[in-house]
């Protein structure tokens, strides 16, 4: 496949994305016993300007999506087009000019710095690699290092003299260097102390404004992300959940996994905690290796019935754009249930049959003072 | 409240490094009662887990300097020699830590682990204490425990290994569980699990929890009472209500204005505290949080005592300001307790 021209802001488009890791064994043959399915089956868009939030548990594998994305890793199956070029399989030739337009910023500052590099150098080279005149880097280091809120007269210091979110900003200025189109930022507040995570998240509010960037924001749990994303995906076990506007995934969850997300987090209000009725879902996630028949989430899931069990869910898109793939959705109307279509970025290899009911009669988990 | 089990005074501690002296801990004072659960919360470099950890004695080294008392059945654990301390750990006092994945040893099976500590302080054959190590797991919520107790570390999961700390700790029945960040490492469903174990276990044991955390969420959810802990001292102590509803030091503001809450509609902007916490070995005189706080005076270059200003005498803070400024100056919107952003600030 070819260039195409840039579709109605479609800066990245994801189709049936599928990464597998093979499980190699034996002593003289070597061969493929089983993979680990950790992307499986994603299709999404980004929208230029917008920030995309991805959410999920450890191993869900939200980060060898964006790993994926960024094209570190190869897909197995499925493409990737960014900016309506196809770059799936692109060779390092090829990617090059791409990378420019795409950028990260990793989960821990201390790791993804070089400690024997000085602050010019390290932000500094993205700049050279692409080609940058030598006596252009120094200011426009400085004018970075400005931009995320440090002193340009940091520029000749080490990474340990800077503490945790003063290492995210350097980070983030290393990303902001050659001017992205869109920055993936893989937990980029995890690392971080509370009162330092809402600095991080308003600089990047602040740089997302001014340079209209598009960001896709990774993390483990919904609190933070709420503050950043316009849409939320959730993953469980290497396939999309739920993908809804931000605001609504919080006010009205369909899927169940989400609400047991949402109901899990602890309200920093003692006297709502009391009040709010929690269901705490048991178990842990399966194995990769071998995930459940039917619907991923099925043996957690305190909605699940039979069918649950044998076919896997479709996509459903709901009138309000709302997506989920469940059987027995949560907080939808009947109205709702009877106007849901097939969303065609549905898995390949799920059924066709949409929810005919909302097992109104089960307590909803994630409902927590949401209304 | 009836004799406390365990009684910290004036807890000091400090550390000589080549940057000069830390002082991590300074003039820590609180006391905890049977079945209680106490959440100690900072951020990183606070001393939370400095003073958790001296309480076990874990921090004795050449380098450390130590002062005031942690009263425990009428004897000092900070001035108890190492060996009697040797007999408290494990036994009376506990400690379950943050990080599941390096604090098992992953050479030895999880069973051996258990029945080691078991044994280092009861006369216990073996095969009476290996039946004690599966009741500890089934405790615990670990499935199929007769199975998995020959397992090794590398073959849980990050919340099962959690798990096997907690029975760990639990071994010996201790009177005392101290807790450093036990969930920070898990996912949140995985989180929900091990709050609600470690509640029932206080609930059937009448254990004391003190739990170190940094998540205001993780508090609300668990402790009965809370000390609020910034560059080694604790600025506000009280009840949870009081904390969470009548903060006092400018410092909970910003902590309390700094989450981020799924059940509030979201806010424009985050409000955060500006500027960064002070380096232990150059702390600013007098309150420490003063170069953050919006609401600095004159009266702020002396330290201010812990003492109790609000009527009651249980909630104790360290600030100066009076009583109804802060119950004024405290809300940043009506009805929502966030500290405004401070004037020239660096960001």
């Amino acid at each position: 496949m070819s260039s195409q021209p840039e579709p109605d802001g479609k800066l990245l488009e994801v189709e049936h994305l599928k990464l597998h890791f093979p499980i190699r064994d034996g002593i003289i043959f070597d061969r493929q016993v089983a993979s680990v399915h950790a992307v499986d089956d994603v299709t999404f868009d980004l929208i230029e300007g917008e920030t995309l939030g991805l959410v999920g548990e450890s191993g869900c594998g939200k980060t060898t999506l964006s790993r994926a994305l960024m094209r570190l890793l190869e897909p197995t199956d499925g493409t990737v087009r960014f900016r309506g070029k196809d770059v799936t399989h692109a060779g390092h030739k090829q990617l090059e000019p791409v990378r420019r337009d795409m950028q990260m910023v990793f989960q821990d500052p201390y790791a993804s710095l070089n400690p024997r590099k000085r602050i010019s150098q390290i932000i500094g080279l993205p700049l050279r690699l692409h080609g940058a005149p030598r006596d252009s880097i120094e200011n426009r280091v400085r004018e970075l290092l400005e931009k995320v809120g440090l002193h340009p007269e940091h520029l000749n210091r080490y990474p340990h003299e800077f503490s945790g979110g003063q290492r995210q900003r350097i980070g983030v200025a290393r990303a902001l260097a050659l001017e992205p189109r869109l920055i993936v930022l893989d937990e980029p507040v995890s690392a971080l102390d509370v009162s330092v995570q809402a600095q991080i998240i308003n600089l990047l509010d602040d740089l997302q404004d001014e340079f209209k960037l598009t960001y896709l924001f990774v993390a483990h749990d919904l609190s933070v992300v709420r503050h950043v994303s316009d849409r939320i995906a959730v993953m469980y076990l290497g396939k999309l959940m739920e993908v809804s506007p931000a605001e609504e995934l919080y006010t009205k969850p369909i899927h169940p996994y989400t609400g047991a997300l949402l109901a899990a987090i602890p309200i920093p209000d003692p006297r709502e905690n009391r009040r709010r009725e929690r269901i705490v879902v048991g178990g842990e996630p399966p194995n990769p290796i071998n995930p459940p028949s039917g619907c991923v989430f099925h043996p957690r899931c305190p909605r699940a019935t039979d069918i649950c069990r044998t076919v896997e869910p479709p996509l459903a898109r709901y009138p309000s754009g709302h997506l989920a793939a469940c059987h027995h959705p949560m907080n939808v109307t009947e109205d709702e249930i009877r106007a849901a279509e097939r969303d065609e970025t549905s898995p390949h290899g799920c059924g066709d049959e949409l929810p005919k009911d909302s097992l109104e009669t089960v307590s909803l988990p994630g409902s927590a003072g949401a209304s | 409240m009836p004799e406390p089990l365990l009684s910290v005074r004036d807890l000091e501690v400090s550390f000589a490094t080549d940057e000069g002296v830390v002082q991590a801990v300074d003039g820590v004072s609180f006391d905890i009662g049977q079945g209680e659960i106490l959440a100690v919360v900072g951020e990183s470099g606070s001393g939370k887990s400095v003073s958790a950890m001296t309480l076990m004695g874990l921090t004795r080294s050449p380098n450390a300097r130590f002062s005031g008392s942690a009263m425990y059945k009428g004897e000092d654990l900070i001035s108890a020699s190492d060996e009697r301390l040797q007999d408290v750990r494990g036994a009376e006092i506990a400690m379950i830590f943050q990080d599941p994945m390096s604090s098992l040893n992953p050479v030895q099976k999880i069973g051996a682990q258990i029945v080691e500590q078991i044994q280092a302080h009861e006369a216990l054959p073996d095969a009476q204490a290996r039946e004690r190590v599966v009741e500890l797991l089934e405790r615990v919520g670990i499935p199929r425990a007769r199975e998995r107790i020959d397992s090794y570390p590398f073959e849980f999961s990050g919340g099962m290994r959690q798990r096997v700390m907690i029975a760990l700790a639990l071994s010996c029945d201790p009177n005392v569980l101290i807790a450093d960040e036990p969930t920070t490492a898990l996912d949140v469903t995985i989180q929900a699990q091990i709050l609600q174990r470690i509640r029932s276990l206080r609930d059937e044991t009448g254990a004391a929890v003190i739990l170190v955390t940094h998540d205001l969420g993780v508090v609300a959810d668990i402790a009965d009472r809370v000390a609020v802990m910034y560059a080694g001292r604790i600025v506000e102590q009280g009840s949870l209500d009081d904390i969470f509803y009548d903060p006092q030091h400018p410092y909970t503001w910003g902590l309390l204005g700094s989450i981020t809450r799924v059940d509030k509609p979201r806010p424009a902007r985050l409000p955060a505290i500006a500027g960064l916490p002070p380096s232990l070995a150059d702390r600013p005189e007098g309150c420490h949080f003063r170069p953050r706080c919006p609401h600095e005076f004159a009266k702020c270059t002396e330290v201010p005592p812990l003492e109790a200003r609000v009527e009651g005498g249980q909630h104790l803070d360290r600030c100066w300001l009076t009583v109804e400024q802060k119950r004024s100056d405290r809300e940043v919107l009506p009805g929502e307790i966030g500290l405004r952003s401070k004037e020239g600030a660096p960001a």
